[in-house]
C-alpha cells in the first residue's frame, strides 16, 4: 500500500510574512489560528471538518490550538522528528493518516516568531545551545550532556557555521565557487522582486553580492536566509474528498523522510557522515524513495521548491535530486538552469527563504500549490510536477512530488 | 582577556561522565585519545555505547599522535556575541584524527595561531590543550 495519489492538498492560508519580531503584539498561536482558518477557507471547510495536526519542528501545540479553534473532535496529531527537515515531510505524514483511516482533514503548519524562536540565536539571546545544556543561560546553571563538551569551545555556534563546514567541502572536492553560490541568492531575488508577499524586492547584482560582508566563509550575508515572522497552513485530506471542494486538488504523488542513518544529526556538534555523503544535502535516499513511489524521474519535475537556509544547500540539493551529476551543481546554476522562466528547471520561484520569507519551509509548500493551481506570481507554464523539500539539515530530510 | 583568532572557552568543566571521562583526564596530561572498539578496531568520538559498524560493545581508550588533517572548515568574521568583536576572524574546522578511520571520529575544534586567509582543506594539524580549569582543557589544533 501506498499514499501515492490518494490524498491532496486542497487549502494553503498564510500570514503576511514580516521581518523578524514585525509581527507583534499578535502571538505565534493567533498567527497559527489566523492561517488554519485561511486555509481552510481556501478550501471551502471550516474548523468543523478539521480532525487531524501533522506537524514538524515543534510548529505549535495541536492542543493549544484544537482549543483555541473549538475543533469538535482531534483524531491525529502527530510529528516528525527533529527541525525544518520535516517540512515537506509532514504532508506526507498527514497523507499517511488520511490514507490509514486515522483521520479525514488535517492540517500541517508553521508559525514563527523570531522575536521569541530565534533559530541560531543561542550565541546572541543566551538561549541554550543545539544540543547543551537546555538550561537557562548558556551552557547554564549546570547542565550541559557530557557528548556536548567535545564540540562546546569549538566556535561553531550558529547553522550558518556549520552549513559552511559542508559548502568549504563541496568547493573542496569539486571546485565549486562563491560565484555559484551568487547565481542562487540572485535568481531567487529575482524571482522575489515580482512578488508582492517577499520582504526583500530590491534588486540584487553579483557586484552587490560581492561587496556583501562575509559571516562565515564560504558564505557571505546574501548565502544566508532571511529571518522572518509569520505563519502557513496547508489542509490535507483524501483525493475522493477533495474532487468535491473549492479548488482544484493538487494531489500528493509521494513524500518521503529519513535519510542514511549515519547522516544522523548531521551538523552542529556531529559531522561524523560517511566520505561520500559529508558534501551534499543528505536528501539522496530520501530523493530515490520518492522518485520510485511516485514513478517519476527528474527529467518530469516542472518546478522545484527547494528548502533553502543557506545557498549552497540548493546546489547540493539540485544534485541529490538528480537534476545534474553529483559535484556539477555549480556549472549548473551559473548557465541559467535554475532561473524562471527559460531554466531547465526553475527553482524556488516565490524567492524562498533566501528573498522571501524564512518560514521554515512552509512557504515553499504554498508556492507549490500556486504552481500546480496555475495562479504563482511567477508561473511555471504548463507546470504539472512540482518538487517541494524540507531540511537540509538533522535527520529527517524529506521532499514531496505534488503534482496537478 | 580576548585574544585575536582563539575562541574562548565555553565550559569550565566537560561534565562528564564515566564514558567521557577518560578523555578529559588524558586532556589535562595533554594527550589525545579515542575510544576505539575492541572487536573491530573503530575508532568514535565521542564515546558511544554502540560500535556503529560491527555492534560491538566493548571499547578501550588508546592514545593517538594528536596530528591530524583539515577535513573541512570555517573563517567565522561576523561575532555573534559582543565579547568575540575581538576575536574574529577565528578558524571552526572538521578535523580527521591520524590514527583513526575518520568519520566516526572526527573532531570539531577552533584551529589557532594560523592565518585565516591561507588554511587550507588537507592542511595537518596537531592538537594543544589549554587547561582552563582543574577538571578541563580545551582541545584545540594548530597547523603543523
Amino acid at each position: 500500500m501506498s499514499i501515492k495519489d490518494r490524498t491532496a492538498i486542497v487549502g494553503v492560508g498564510a500570514t503576511p510574512y514580516y521581518n523578524r519580531g514585525q509581527s507583534l503584539p499578535q502571538t505565534p498561536l493567533q498567527m497559527a489560528c489566523t492561517a488554519i482558518r485561511a486555509a481552510l477557507d481556501d478550501a471551502g471547510l471550516s474548523v468543523k471538518d478539521l480532525d487531524g495536526f501533522a506537524i514538524f519542528a515543534s510548529a505549535c501545540d495541536p492542543a493549544q490550538v484544537a482549543a483555541t479553534l473549538g475543533v469538535p473532535e482531534v483524531r491525529f496529531a502527530a510529528s516528525l522528528t527533529s527541525g525544518g527537515g520535516g517540512s515537506a515531510g509532514s504532508i506526507g505524514l498527514a497523507s499517511a493518516a488520511i490514507v490509514a483511516g486515522m483521520a479525514e482533514v488535517v492540517v500541517t503548519l508553521m508559525t514563527l516568531q523570531q522575536a521569541t524562536r530565534r533559530l541560531g540565536g543561542s550565541a546572541v539571546g543566551g538561549q541554550s545551545l543545539y544540543g547543551v545544556g537546555g538550561r537557562a543561560g548558556p551552557y547554564g546553571a549546570g547542565g550541559v550532556a557530557p557528548e556536548a563538551a567535545f564540540s562546546a569551545s569549538s566556535g561553531l555556534i550558529s547553522p550558518g557555521h556549520s552549513f559552511s563546514q559542508l559548502a568549504s567541502r563541496h568547493m573542496h572536492l569539486y571546485g565549486t565557487k562563491r560565484e555559484h553560490f551568487a547565481h542562487i541568492a540572485i535568481t531567487q531575488r529575482n524571482n522575489a522582486m515580482r512578488r508582492p508577499s517577499a520582504l526583500k524586492r530590491s534588486p540584487l547584482t553579483m557586484e552587490d553580492y560581492f561587496n556583501a560582508r562575509m559571516i562565515s566563509d564560504p558564505l557571505c550575508l546574501f548565502d544566508y536566509t532571511l529571518e522572518s515572522d509569520g505563519a502557513v497552513a496547508a489542509v490535507v485530506t483524501s483525493a475522493e474528498r477533495a474532487r468535491d471542494l473549492r479548488q482544484p486538488p493538487v494531489y500528493v504523488m509521494a513524500s518521503a523522510h529519513g535519510g542514511l542513518g549515519r547522516w544522523g544529526p548531521a551538523i552542529f556538534s556531529y559531522f561524523q557522515q560517511p566520505d561520500d555523503y559529508f558534501a551534499s544535502s543528505g536528501h539522496r535516499p530520501v530523493a530515490k524513495r520518492l522518485y520510485e513511489m511516485a514513478g517519476v524521474g527528474p527529467a518530469d519535475v516542472d518546478v522545484a521548491l527547494l528548502y533553502d537556509h543557506f545557498s549552497p544547500m540548493v546546489l547540493m540539493q539540485l544534485e541529490d535530486y538528480g537534476f545534474c551529476p553529483i559535484g556539477e551543481g555549480g556549472p549548473f546554476v551559473a548557465e541559467g538552469n535554475i532561473a524562471w522562466p527559460d531554466g531547465k528547471i526553475p527553482v524556488n520561484t516565490h524567492g524562498g527563504h533566501l528573498s522571501e520569507a524564512y518560514i521554515i519551509g512552509m512557504t515553499h509548500v504554498r508556492e507549490a500549490v500556486e504552481q500546480l493551481r496555475g495562479v504563482a506570481v511567477n508561473q511555471v507554464a504548463g507546470a504539472e510536477i512540482a518538487l517541494v523539500t524540507g531540511g537540509p539539515a538533522s535527520l529527517p530530510v524529506s521532499g514531496t512530488l505534488l503534482r496537478r | 582577556m580576548a585574544i585575536k583568532g582563539v575562541f574562548p572557552a565555553a565550559l569550565d568543566d566537560p561534565y562528564a561522565n564515566e564514558a567521557t571521562q577518560p578523555f578529559w583526564d588524558a586532556a589535562l596530561r595533554g594527550v589525545l585519545t579515542v575510544s576505539r572498539c575492541r572487536t573491530c578496531g573503530n575508532c568514535l568520538l565521542p564515546p558511544a555505547p554502540v560500535c556503529f559498524q560491527c555492534q560491538g560493545e566493548a571499547f578501550e581508550w588508546v592514545e593517538l599522535p594528536g596530528t591530524g588533517t583539515i577535513y573541512s572548515f570555517t573563517v567565522v568574521r561576523h561575532p555573534l556575541r559582543p565579547d568575540l568583536a575581538d576575536v574574529v576572524p577565528y578558524v571552526s574546522g572538521v578535523i580527521e584524527l591520524d590514527g583513526t578511520q575518520g568519520a566516526g571520529c572526527r573532531m570539531i575544534a577552533n584551529i589557532i595561531e594560523c592565518d585565516p586567509d591561507s588554511v587550507r582543506i588537507g592542511d595537518k594539524v596537531r592538537v594543544v590543550f589549554d587547561r582552563v580549569s582543574d577538571t578541563y582543557a580545551v582541545p584545540r589544533f594548530t597547523p603543523l
